[in-house]
């Protein structure tokens, strides 16, 4: 038996190593999505390896909070040189694990490159790439929306979500309503379990059971819509306004402090404020590019629901406020 | 059954040593886990509370998966009828089949806007919800079921032929043949298939979660994530990895001390004779079981099958190319169980009763300690030594094959024990020993059960979700993970056609080995 692992692995490192050039290799932990053949990382490989003689690296590793357990677990050894696809829930735990650099990027400079970013950017270790809101997608043929979470729990409208412990929409929707209700919050969450279809562990499972019908609307994105639009040409699905606001998801990467590349490293952070990244970003990840790409938004992103108030806590309130919440939610949800 | 130590030989030597490899492959995870983590923790009120709730759906989920396949595989076992074949095999696609494809299908049927509640709509009776415990047990039976009537299915397979002549020439109506013959049997292979069973739903989490409705139906395996995942708590990680290998090693060390080998001796080998089920209304009864056992664990599969069957054309070559790779990961997961399996259960034969019973647990230890505690752990190990990605589909091969062991090992140890007990010694009078032995005596009588464990093994590696975010290779996703990409790209309909290429894929290379092993023999 040992043998045969040993022959695997030995022909795997084989094709790794014919695989190493005498380029510099970057290499760069994100999300698995983003690896993906219908993720951004394919196309944003080309485009910056166009620009940095070397050889860029994505290496999938689950999701956002998969990535940060696996930096903690290769410590100062890890090969990354950037992480990319943290988000703003999770940066006050990564900064704290002091694996980070500052990327070195002038504050007001940055600030303003960032002109699709509807909030001021004042982080000097994580750059950001992407963003959007939180939402409810309901299915095409729903009639009398919820549009608040308060009709939403009096309505017997089914939803989805997902799981705050195993899922960053799911967090994300918990800070949502704690953004909107603060104290009541719980009370919230007890008026909404029974329109609680399931919880699942990640979004795929709880858009993919929405889409087979076992809801009426399903915890995604605003621009969950544009996909629908765009790739299929449905225009028949348009997420929820709510009106007390949606809660921001906010995607970042940063250097690590022990990366062998530094400057390439902040070649790629400055490349990913640049049309070659950001002109991807709509239509692979389906999100809000952080700037203006060349063109514009791709045509559909027009018509996809524009919040009026924008929820977000700042990065350093998030450990305590979740855990909170998380204790209100569980208490809620357990009756 | 009292029963004598005997010599061990070099397979029985190999055994011993697979089980201490599994064993210190558990323990060192665990160990690496605890050595990360930097601080001590204790179990909370929810902790406690997902232990409770572990229990209890896995005990129930248990008792009814086997409750229900007692009468079914009886059924199959005394009935001869056309497609009985091919439908031991379609029976055995809810075990093998990656949890979410399977969950897919069950809500195909049971869901919201499945055939279940169109049904009821037609007729004017209110719909049913599946979400909550009842539709947790109600897919861990599913899922289970097939398991435990093929392993029932083996029992009665392995009545001697001479047996049930002798008690058919003596006049014994089936109830006679019950108390004599079957029960016995039971008494040997139930226990068994419920502790494996109730071991494999205690680390259940997807579905759990998927269907629970909420942190109710939380599991140890979820807190076990949580800690992992957000927290980063690994000594919580730990801590509870513990606790989910003290319930499943209480469980086992219960079972094997309740289950009693049935003693029967080794027959001729002959196929079971003709003529031999009885008829009237245990006909008919017989019939209702299988045509309701059918119905309940086929339809969700055919679901799933058509659902993707229109899109199989348009995949991706990514996606082939996953299905290829996870061919050769099951490949050397199977080589590497079997291996394993077949000199673990020699030992388990060959060994005292207390000293084999601790064999056996070690082979059932590999499903009950947590998949992502044994990741981390390995990764915590190999990370100092080299890059654990590097290493990535051969550390999946590896999982994969420890996860399905147990189930490799409950299909084995019953034949193997028959053989060793019957031949075993006569074979060392006669001075045949080592290779010889092995294939002349041993495995023409157990080719059955290893071709069974060969496919099962084999299926459940292809459908295993590539276990271990942490070792994603780079450009490596395999066909369970590509799914799972694909859903998360919202391509629905993609990730159901390669839903359904992993169905057929699964079970044509079960059903390839598993038929391997039968070639004349007629169950």
């Amino acid at each position: 038996m040992r043998p045969m692992t040993l022959a695997v692995s030995a022909a795997l490192l084989a094709a790794g190593a014919a695989h190493a050039e005498d380029k510099p290799v970057l290499t760069i932990y994100t999300y698995d999505s983003f690896v993906s053949d219908w993720g951004p990382g394919p196309q944003i490989e080309t485009a910056f390896e166009a620009t940095c003689d070397c050889d860029l690296q994505f290496v999938g590793a689950g999701d956002g909070a998969a990535l940060l357990a696996r930096l903690r677990l290769e410590g100062e050894r890890s090969e990354a040189d950037i992480v990319l696809g943290l988000d703003t829930n999770l940066t006050a735990a990564a900064a704290e694990t002091g694996l980070f650099a500052t990327h070195g990027q002038d504050a007001a400079t940055l600030d303003s490159a960032l002109n699709l970013l509807p909030v001021a950017w004042e982080d000097d270790v994580f750059v950001p790439y992407d963003w959007g809101y939180f939402a409810f997608v309901p299915n095409a043929d729903m009639a009398d929306v919820p549009t608040d979470f308060r009709a939403l729990a009096a309505s017997d409208t089914k939803i989805l979500i997902q799981d705050p412990r195993s899922s960053t929409p799911g967090l994300g929707l918990l800070l949502w309503v704690k953004a909107a209700y603060g104290d009541e919050a719980a009370e919230i969450w007890e008026a909404l379990s029974d329109n609680i279809v399931t919880v699942t562990k990640g979004w795929s499972e709880a858009y993919g059971l929405f889409l087979e019908g076992e809801a009426d609307m399903v915890l995604s994105y605003t621009t969950s819509p544009a996909y629908h639009l765009i790739a299929e040409e449905d225009t028949s699905k348009a997420a929820a306004a709510f009106n007390e606001g949606h809660y921001m998801q906010i995607e970042v990467a940063a250097k690590l402090a022990a990366t062998d590349q530094p400057e390439l490293a902040d070649d790629f952070l400055s490349f990913m404020l640049t049309s070659g990244f950001q002109s991807v970003i709509p239509t692979t990840n389906w999100m809000y590019p952080v700037a203006e790409p060349e063109g514009g938004l791709p045509s559909g992103f027009e018509t996809l629901v524009q919040p009026g108030t924008v929820l977000i806590f700042p990065a350093g309130r998030v450990p305590d406020t979740r855990e909170e919440a998380l204790d209100e939610w569980r208490a809620a949800l357990s009756r | 059954m009292a029963r004598s130590a005997q010599p061990l030989g070099p397979f029985g030597r190999a055994g011993v040593l697979g089980a201490a490899f599994v064993v210190a492959l558990i323990g060192g995870s665990i160990w690496a886990v605890l050595q990360f983590a930097n601080a001590p923790s204790g179990l909370g009120p929810a902790d406690w509370a997902a232990v409770r709730f572990t229990i209890w759906q896995a005990a129930l989920s248990a008792l009814i998966s086997v409750s229900l396949a007692v009468p079914l595989a009886r059924a199959i076992a005394r009935r001869r009828f056309p497609g009985r074949r091919a439908l031991i095999t379609l029976l055995g696609a809810p075990f093998i089949l990656p949890v979410i494809v399977a969950v897919f299908g069950l809500l195909a049927v049971f869901g919201r806007s499945g055939l279940l509640n169109a049904g009821l709509e037609a007729i004017g009776l209110a719909p049913v919800s599946i979400y909550g415990r009842g539709g947790v047990v109600l897919a861990h039976v599913f899922l289970n079921l097939p398991l435990a009537t093929r392993l029932i299915l083996q029992g009665w397979s392995e009545i001697p032929t001479e047996r049930l002549r002798l008690a058919q020439s003596l006049g014994m109506d089936s109830r006679a043949i019950g108390r004599i013959l079957e029960r016995p049997m039971l008494r040997d292979v139930v226990p068994g298939a419920l502790v494996v069973i109730f071991v494999v739903c205690t680390t259940s989490f997807a579905v759990a979660l998927t269907l629970g409705g909420g942190p109710r139906a939380s599991t140890v395996e979820l807190a076990i994530y949580q800690a992992i995942r957000f927290e980063f708590d690994l000594a919580g990680a730990a801590l509870l990895s513990v606790v989910q290998l003290v319930i499943a090693g209480g469980a086992a060390m219960l079972a094997l001390t309740v289950s009693v080998p049935s003693g029967f001796g080794a027959g001729l080998d002959r196929p079971l004779p003709r003529g031999l089920a009885p008829r009237g209304w245990r006909k008919g009864a017989d019939a209702c079981w299988i045509a309701a056992a059918a119905l309940f664990l086929g339809l969700p599969i055919v679901m799933v099958g058509v659902s993707g069957l229109g899109g199989v054309a348009e995949l991706p070559m990514s996606v082939w190319q996953a299905a290829l790779r996870s061919l050769v990961v099951a490949a050397v997961s199977t080589g590497v169980t079997v291996s394993l399996a077949l000199f673990m259960a020699i030992a388990v034969a060959r060994l005292s009763q207390t000293a084999s019973r601790l064999v056996e647990t070690a082979g059932l230890m590999s499903i009950a300690a947590s998949s992502l505690v044994l990741g981390t752990g390995l990764f915590i190990l190999i990370n100092p030594i080299v890059n654990p990605t590097s290493l990535s589909l051969a550390v999946t091969a590896l999982v994969n094959a420890l996860m399905s062991l147990p189930f490799a090992l409950r299909a084995l140890i019953p034949a193997v024990r028959v053989a060793e007990g019957a031949y075993g010694r006569l074979s060392a009078s006669l001075g045949l020993g080592g290779w010889r032995y092995f294939w002349l005596v041993l495995l023409p009588r157990i080719r059955r059960p290893l071709a069974f464990a060969a496919g099962l093994t084999a299926a459940l590696s292809l459908g295993d979700l590539g276990v271990i975010a942490l070792f994603a290779p780079p450009d490596g996703a395999t066909l369970p993970l590509q799914i799972y990409h694909l859903m998360g790209a919202y391509r629905q309909d993609d990730a159901a056609a390669a839903s359904t290429v992993l169905l057929v894929l699964t079970l044509a290379v079960f059903w390839i080995l598993d038929r391997g092993g039968r070639g004349d023999a007629d169950a």
